[in-house]
């Protein structure tokens, strides 16, 4: 987890972007924002620091952010993790401004009310000390009472001193150093460092609690990534830096994430992707029975443990909202009937299952709550849906996720997007207050103009006939696909073998990729040749590629193949299902002409092949038919 | 990774670390050309060398070289384990 992986990475002209805020005419804290919510490497955060710094200097707006200014003692050099410190509080909403002591000065600065740490105004001060400040460095056992006291006194006699000037102490949690000197047996032993080590801590929890400090786990943040790797005993000797310069990007994220919650911008909503999300498959395709979810399978067990740690965020008092590109009553069916699902409809404050895109769906959601953009962080398996969410929205949170669900969890948890630095009886209902007072929010109606999101994504959609290449996947998907299917027509590989070899038959398949990756092979059309009319003998498309123009940019195809045997006019119907609604009015949207329905709901359409016009598309069609 | 490519991706990292855009590195360049070249920015430098090279420097070998042409062999030496 200490490279972030939550984040995406920084472009290669990472720095020229940072200078460039300094020529920005327009609002900068956006971009800053913006630039800081990326995996930085050490001269990278140095860039974003000075841009910082700059903006700062000339006095710029810098809303959204929030200004806070941070003192910095230490008994290390600092210097180098703290170029990571303004980067990583503009990620967690915070326009940082630092005053940084001189080397191991920390009492001077604490007991001098002149000193330049007491004179700055600091709102906070970092006491960022370890083990070999506060004396607890002896591996000895004997007189392991004083050694931990005289630590406490020296700690808490600085914190008092700087909260006497104005600045609250972030107090640190401190790291054992992995020398155990009889082993196991250590926590035993009153005097081995891991048993003074750990009174220290308590104490320090203590303090805070009865005096009003902040608390620093850096602790928990050794453990998490290794605490034999924390330790570099070259970088220590060279430059007195505190632990090895790997950690200075999580460590920085983890006291932005304090210093967010500390100016109140940590987040309050999360709002969860179902399809693949919360449950494997598509609820829409594979029905209530067919997604995995539950003990028996792993990948079931997985997404059980993304419901259970979205229900435990619920308890501390982060709202949950759904946002999934479903039919209402299909998702909601999951949440009422499915046995193994541990969040139930009412955990969810507001529920959006629609067709809308998701930016729409989260401002709806926040309006609903009452509360901004910038307080939602999205959970989405897909990566086109994450880069639509981030470009239309920045403010909102969206990580970054690997493929295989079992990560979600930690990942969610590690980008301390809901720190805390407090937890009442309040926070317990809070969730449940917004679900008993959201309504459902109304769908937004207007979709966004979508061609420069649909541009960047660089589709590439590959048409071909049926062949032995494609044959399994191709009836794969006619009996698969309920959603977004005209005709239903289930046939088998024989039968999908013979309308290869058939001339009075077009077969077309489809394939898409984007910058993202494969999506491998996407739609399934066949027509009837008869003279100059041809008809629609199947007509269906994978949902995960709906609102790109695919289904448009089939057409096109097909209409120039069919145009190029001679065809003059092409039919087609709509058979409904209990399933494919959704589709009702594909053929109208494409332009074609209804010419009638039936009672059944059936529709019937024609179009004039010669008349057909090709429009420009936000993608390259390569046609192999 | 040869030697120019070693060089120039440190030149890269010392146009950022010392905030001079058009800096011009070769084999001969030291501290003492360089405005910002101080103790606190060789830190930084032989940090990123290490973030970006994915390799890590012993004791001896932080204050070893005295221009970047030793830093690059230093590296070179590295990479070849």
């Amino acid at each position: 987890m200490h490279d972030l992986p939550w984040l995406l990475s920084a472009p290669d002209d990472y720095s020229a972007r940072c200078r460039a805020i300094a020529k920005c005419e327009g609002e900068v804290g956006p971009e800053l924002q913006r630039l800081a919510t990326l995996r930085l490497s050490s001269p990278q955060a140095l860039s974003f620091r000075r841009a910082l710094g700059k903006a700062q200097e000339s006095g710029r707006d810098l809303s959204p952010l929030a200004p806070l200014k941070l003192a910095i003692v230490s008994n290390a050099t600092m210097d180098f993790v703290a170029d990571h410190f303004p980067a990583a509080a503009a990620r967690h909403g915070v326009a940082l401004d630092m005053v940084e002591a001189e080397f191991d000065v920390v009492m001077q600065e604490a007991l001098d009310p002149g000193s330049m740490i007491n004179t700055s105004g600091a709102d906070v001060v970092l006491i960022a000390v370890d083990h070999r400040w506060l004396g607890l460095t002896s591996l000895g056992v004997a007189d392991a009472a004083p050694q931990v006291e005289g630590a406490i006194a020296r700690l808490f006699e600085a914190a008092r001193m700087f909260k006497s000037h104005g600045a609250v102490p972030i107090l640190p949690l401190i790291v054992t150093p992995p020398q155990p000197l009889f082993g196991s047996f250590d926590r035993r032993v009153a005097g081995s460092l891991a048993s003074k080590i750990s009174a220290f801590n308590q104490a320090v929890l203590d303090f805070a609690q009865a005096e009003g400090a902040y608390v620093f786990d850096v602790a928990a943040i050794a453990s998490s990534v290794g605490i034999t790797e924390w330790f570099n005993p070259v970088a220590w000797n060279a430059q007195k830096q505190p632990f090895s310069a790997a950690f200075n990007p999580i460590y920085a994220d983890r006291l932005g994430a304090l210093l967010g919650a500390i100016r109140g911008k940590a987040r309050k909503c999360l709002v969860l992707d179902l399809d693949n999300t919360l449950w494997g498959g598509a609820i829409g395709d594979e029905g209530l029975s067919g997604i995995v979810l539950g003990q028996g399978s792993a990948l079931g067990e997985a997404f059980v443990n993304v419901q259970l740690t979205a229900k435990a965020l619920k308890e501390r008092g982060v709202i949950l909202a759904v946002s999934s590109k479903n039919n209402d009553d299909v998702a909601r069916s999951a949440f009422r009937e499915h046995t193994e699902m541990l969040l139930k409809e009412n955990d969810i404050a507001v529920f959006q299952a629609n067709w809308t895109d998701k930016a729409s769906n989260l401002e709806a959601i926040a309006a609903t709550l009452n509360i901004g953009v910038d307080a939602l962080v999205l959970l989405d398996d897909n990566p086109a849906e994450r880069a639509h969410t981030r470009s239309a929205l920045p403010m909102a949170a969206v990580p970054e996720l690997p493929s295989d669900p079992a990560y979600y969890p930690q990942i969610l948890l590690a980008a301390g997007y809901f720190e805390a630095v407090s937890f009442g009886a309040d926070d317990l209902i809070r969730a449940d207050s917004y679900v008993e007072n959201a309504q459902r929010a109304e769908v937004m109606a207007k979709s966004r103009d979508l061609g420069d999101y649909l541009t960047s994504l660089q589709m590439v959609l590959t048409c071909g006939p049926f062949d032995a290449s494609n044959r399994a996947r191709v009836t794969q998907l006619t009996n698969k696909s309920n959603q977004f299917n005209l005709l239903t027509r289930r046939v088998t590989e024989a039968e999908v073998e013979q309308m290869e070899a058939d001339p009075a038959v077009i077969t077309l398949q489809a394939r898409l990729t984007d910058r993202f990756g494969d999506m491998g092979l996407i739609s399934v059309i066949s027509c009837a040749v008869d003279g100059a009319d041809a008809t629609v003998t199947d007509w269906l498309m994978s949902c995960r590629v709906l609102g790109r123009k695919v289904e448009e940019a089939i057409y096109d195809t097909l209409m120039i193949t069919l145009a190029k045997r001679g065809v003059q006019k092409l039919h087609a119907a709509y058979l409904p299902t209990k399933k494919n609604n959704m589709v009702s009015e594909h053929f109208d949207r494409l332009g074609m002409t209804r010419i009638d329905e039936t009672a059944e709901g059936a529709h019937h359409y024609e179009a004039s092949v010669t008349d057909y016009v090709s429009p420009v598309f936000p993608m390259t069609i390569e046609n192999a038919l | 990774m040869d030697r120019s490519e070693i060089l120039s991706k440190i030149t890269e990292l010392m146009r950022d670390v010392f905030d001079e855009d058009d800096l011009v590195v070769t084999d001969e360049t030291e501290a003492e050309d360089v405005a910002d070249w101080d103790s606190a920015n060789h830190v930084r430098l032989i940090v990123a060398i290490e973030e970006v090279f994915k390799i890590q420097f012993t004791t001896d070998e932080i204050t070893a070289p005295e221009n970047t042409g030793q830093l690059v062999d230093l590296v070179a030496s590295k990479l070849k384990g």
